[in-house]
């Protein structure tokens, strides 16, 4: 007799102590893992499981390191960088099921959640608390807690509330041999290294997040949206440097192109002026005093800039709908273009119009239509670069085009990703941004969690090796991209 | 999104209906989020993303058939997830022809199908379904509790009061339905009542039938087309001499027909009728908004108002009906998550009994939170189901009987 292949061994091994419907084996039952919120990157997963308790958590992660199988962590599969991209000799890990709310305590204002609750079911759950969870990704919908933490993400009210590490005070975790410890604590200072923050954004890299304590915070007195309109990018991009130098402090301040502000207004109906070449919303929150005169602060400033049209959201359904449709712009634009590619370059604030014009150029160049959404509060870009991936051939384009649209950014002192993580996607990338010694030190740190290297291999830090070959493909000539631009 | 149907699939009007739907989805997962059985379930391969992507394997001459169909039976067609796409992915189409495919490629236990054709045996056809009605009337002591209580009781003073005369040159055709018609003849005898209070005549139409919902949901689309044009036949003389709509009670047949258009596109001789007879269908409650409430305002019960699937994101009518009991001087209480199915939907109680359990316990834990007096729905099939699970002292009704409880001497 043969011996069984890996797959079956694996599964007979989980058998013991989960349910037939919680392994998936057939190929049919894989395929639709086999990719997240970047479909054009695929990988069929060796095996998929289904866990609902840590217990099995643990078991699984003990059967995976004795038979030196990797595992690829799964929360909600919206990652846009391939973070959850699967090994085809490897575990797919789904945290799905882990979807309860434990614990909810107003007082100490803090819940107690499992690592597959969707981010928005926390602010849903705590609401009638007076409270909120502030990190609203524009995937809050749908995303999970979980993978929040694995990619440290942020949303439109980071810019004044903080990304997803500045909001979650503990973790539940377990290693790759089975482990489980808790980083953190229910304090605002734990003793010893923050560990916290280092697992936050480590991709799934150092261990499998099973529990989320996230800090809550109170229901601001009164919020307040602007809506602006331009007729052109480049004063809008200016508005945004003029309010946060004026020392306004805005919840959200988000811009969108007029690609953009069409496919959203499209689906969301939120009243968006569709022949704007750029809007920019501001959300201004705090006692009702000082909501009133940052409101009419920033209505002078953004006149002055050039706005053609300024509104301010009628009330709370108004607002709602202002954001519904900027929360919706990514997949909206599936209305207008068969796939995206969503880029997450930062750039200082007030490189944004050379940067932009820079985009334009590439668009043209490559001849790939592109909509931007942006984060223009805390410099995050989101270049979507439209494309058609049934066409032969302009994959590779638009993953060209891309990877020159985050080198621009490097170029003027930026950095490859916002909010997105690296994942599969800019690998390549953190070689233009980190240097070797740097790259040495973050395999010390992921050896230090995990030294077989079982967990999410492959993703978010590249090997030296990887880096050798990438920079032999991309510095022509003895040259850096954009050789025209200041290096900082 | 990424798709690579043969050619021979392509060159078909449905294999190119699918290949412009799977292309628009851009795999975002937003959908997931507001899916009950993905919420239930937490498995990609029961939540819209992954159902449409296991249709995209089948197409693409992958998929095993068998199982894709195990996962589409456990989808309500609630289409909360249409709702929900940002990027107007049309699921409901997608998953007719998925479930089409399946059922073609693959084999289904013969348990399953002598299920299937059963109820479609028995669900479309008024006569049979009251026979078998009253038989479980008369054995009502010897069935299970849970049973008993699902029995429809019949109002019969306002069944009694039903003949209303056509007395206003606003004139509309009433859909009786076939479950409706038997389960529950009071609604439409409310509904009656309402328009003409409201200036608005009432015609019946006798020798229509089902509008083909049971059928088109249970995998016998050529069944149902019949069935379509019959009714279109029926109520054409009607529309012709001057009724301004077809009006339905129940939001599930209301949509069923709205949908016409659609399903009998490819139709030589009926396309066109199809088309104007969808274009002419309205739910009740379309009606009624157009129409001023009464303004004296007597005492009203505490209202919990289940929107059903197929009039919020079937119809996209949500919020209409909350308007006018407001209108109407009800106080609604507060539910949360209204976007989720009750886990009626169809013949699906029946066959997928444990997921709609589930759903059903949670939605009547949501809708009784507010301390209601009555709740109230739009769908006989969403009334009858919360009514089998609800304690008799919560009484289940359509809104449109609240509002005829409303009239002047009733
Ligand atoms: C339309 C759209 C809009 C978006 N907008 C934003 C935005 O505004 N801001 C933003 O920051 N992001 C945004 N994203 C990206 C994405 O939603 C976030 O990265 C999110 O945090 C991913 O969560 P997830 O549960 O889907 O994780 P997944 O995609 O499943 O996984 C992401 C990564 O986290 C790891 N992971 C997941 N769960 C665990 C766990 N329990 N333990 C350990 N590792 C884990 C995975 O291995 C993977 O590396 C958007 C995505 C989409 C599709
Ligand atoms: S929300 Fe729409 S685009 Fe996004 S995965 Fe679902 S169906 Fe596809
Ligand atoms: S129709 Fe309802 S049950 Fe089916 S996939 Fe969509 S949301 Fe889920």
């Amino acid at each position: 007799m043969t011996a069984a292949s890996p797959q079956a061994a694996l599964a007979q091994r989980f058998r013991a102590f989960l349910p037939d419907s919680s392994i998936l084996v057939t190929e049919t039952e894989r395929r639709p893992y086999e990719c997240d919120g970047l479909s054009v990157y695929r990988r069929l997963p060796l095996l998929v499981v289904l866990p609902e308790d840590i217990n099995q958590v643990q078991r699984v992660l003990r059967i995976c390191a004795e038979l030196a199988v990797p595992v690829v962590a799964r929360g909600a599969g919206t990652g846009l960088s391939g973070g959850a991209l699967p090994l085809t000799d490897g575990v797919l890990l789904s945290l799905a099921k882990f979807n309860r709310i434990l614990d909810i305590d107003p007082l100490n204002r803090t819940a107690r959640v499992q690592p597959g609750v969707r981010n928005l079911a926390i602010s849903e759950a705590v609401a009638e608390h007076g409270l909120y969870y502030a990190p609203d990704p524009s995937s809050q919908i749908a995303c999970s807690i979980g993978g929040n933490v694995a990619e440290n993400a942020g949303g439109v009210h980071c810019l004044k509330y903080g990304l997803t590490v500045h909001n979650i005070v503990q973790l539940g975790i377990v290693t790759m041999d089975g482990e489980q410890f808790t980083v953190g604590g229910t304090g605002l200072d734990a003793p010893g290294y923050d560990l916290l923050a280092l697992m936050t954004g480590s991709e799934g890299l150092l261990g499998v997040i099973v529990e989320v304590v996230v800090k809550l915070l109170p229901v601001p007195d009164t919020a307040q949206v602007l809506l602006a309109a331009f007729d052109d990018v480049v004063p809008a991009g200016d508005a945004v440097g003029r309010i946060i130098g004026a020392g306004i402090i805005p919840a959200g301040l988000e811009m969108m192109d007029n690609p953009a502000i069409r496919a959203a207004e499209a689906f969301a109906h939120a009243g968006y002026p569709e022949d704007a070449a750029a809007i920019l919303l501001c959300e201004l929150d705090g006692s009702r005093a000082e909501v009133e005169t940052d409101v009419m602060r920033v209505r002078k400033l953004l006149a002055q800039c050039g706005a053609r049209e300024v509104r301010i959201a009628r009330d709370a359904d108004e607002r709602a709908l202002f954001w519904k449709g900027r929360k919706a712009a990514f997949p909206a634009m599936g209305r207008i273009s068969p796939d995206y590619y969503c880029m997450d370059g930062t750039i200082p604030r007030h490189r944004l119009p050379e940067v932009l014009s820079g985009i334009e150029t590439l668009s043209r160049d490559y001849g790939l239509p592109v909509a931007n959404v942006f984060h223009a509060g805390d410099g995050n870009l989101h270049p979507l670069i439209l494309f058609d991936a049934n066409r032969p051939g302009e994959l590779q384009r638009t993953e060209e085009m891309g990877g020159k649209i985050l080198e621009l950014c490097v170029a003027v002192g930026g950095s490859i990703t916002g909010e997105h993580g690296v994942g599969m996607e800019k690998i390549n990338q953190m070689c233009s941004q980190f240097s070797a010694a740097e790259l040495t030190q973050m395999h010390a740190v992921k050896a230090a969690f995990d030294p077989a290297g079982l967990l999410n291999p492959g993703k978010a830090v590249p090997t030296l090796h990887r880096c050798a070959e990438f920079g032999a493909m991309h510095v022509h000539d003895g040259q850096l991209p954009f050789p025209e631009l200041e290096r900082f | 999104m990424q798709t690579q149907l043969p050619e021979s699939l392509l060159d078909s009007p449905q294999g190119r209906e699918a290949d412009a739907i799977l292309r628009r989805c851009v795999h975002c997962g937003f959908c997931n989020a507001t899916c009950p059985t993905y919420q239930l379930l937490g498995e990609e391969l029961d939540g819209p993303r992954g159902r449409i992507y296991l249709i995209k394997q089948l197409l693409e001459g992958e998929g095993d058939a068998d199982t894709v169909r195990t996962h589409l039976d456990r989808c309500l067609t609630c289409r909360s997830c249409e709702t929900t796409c940002p990027s107007g992915v049309k699921y409901s189409r997608l998953l007719d022809i998925g479930r089409e495919q399946a059922e073609r490629q693959g084999t289904r236990p013969w348990q399953q199908r002598v299920m299937r054709w059963g109820l479609r045996q028995l669900l479309p056809f008024p006569r049979r379904f009251a026979l078998l009605l009253g038989l479980a009337r008369v054995l009502r002591p010897l069935l299970p509790q849970s049973w008993a209580t699902a029995l429809p009781a019949v109002n019969k003073a306002s069944v009694a009061g039903a003949n209303i005369a056509v007395r206003h040159p606003r004139r509309v055709i009433l859909l009786d339905g076939c479950v409706q018609s038997v389960a529950a003849p009071e609604i439409n005898c409310a509904a009656a009542r309402v328009l003409d209070h409201l200036g608005i005549s009432v015609q019946r139409v006798t020798d229509g039938g089902c509008c083909g919902a049971v059928e088109q949901h249970l995998s016998a689309p050529q069944v149902a087309a019949q069935r379509m044009r019959r009714n279109i036949d029926a109520w054409w003389p009607l529309t012709e001499a001057g009724a301004e709509a077809i009006v339905s009670t129940a939001s599930a047949c209301g949509l069923q027909v709205k949908d016409y258009g659609h399903l009998l596109r490819d139709d030589p001789l009926y396309a066109d009728k199809a088309q104007r007879i969808s274009a002419q269908v309205k739910d009740i409650a379309e009606l009624v908004a157009d129409s001023p409430a009464p303004s004296s305002a007597g005492p009203r019960p505490r209202v919990a108002f289940h929107s059903p699937c197929t009039l919020q994101h079937g119809q996209r009518l949500g919020g209409v009906v909350e308007q006018i009991l407001r209108d109407w001087g009800f106080e609604l209480t507060p539910v949360a998550d209204g976007h989720l199915c009750c886990g009626s939907a169809g013949a699906y109680s029946l066959l997928q009994p444990v997921l709609s359990d589930r759903l059903r316990a949670d939605k009547l834990v949501a809708l009784r939170r507010g301390s209601p007096q009555v709740i109230a729905s739009a769908n006989i099939g969403c009334l009858m189901h919360l009514r089998q699970g609800a304690e008799s002292s919560l009484p289940v009704r359509h809104w449109v009987e609240l509002l005829a409880d409303c009239l002047p001497n009733k």
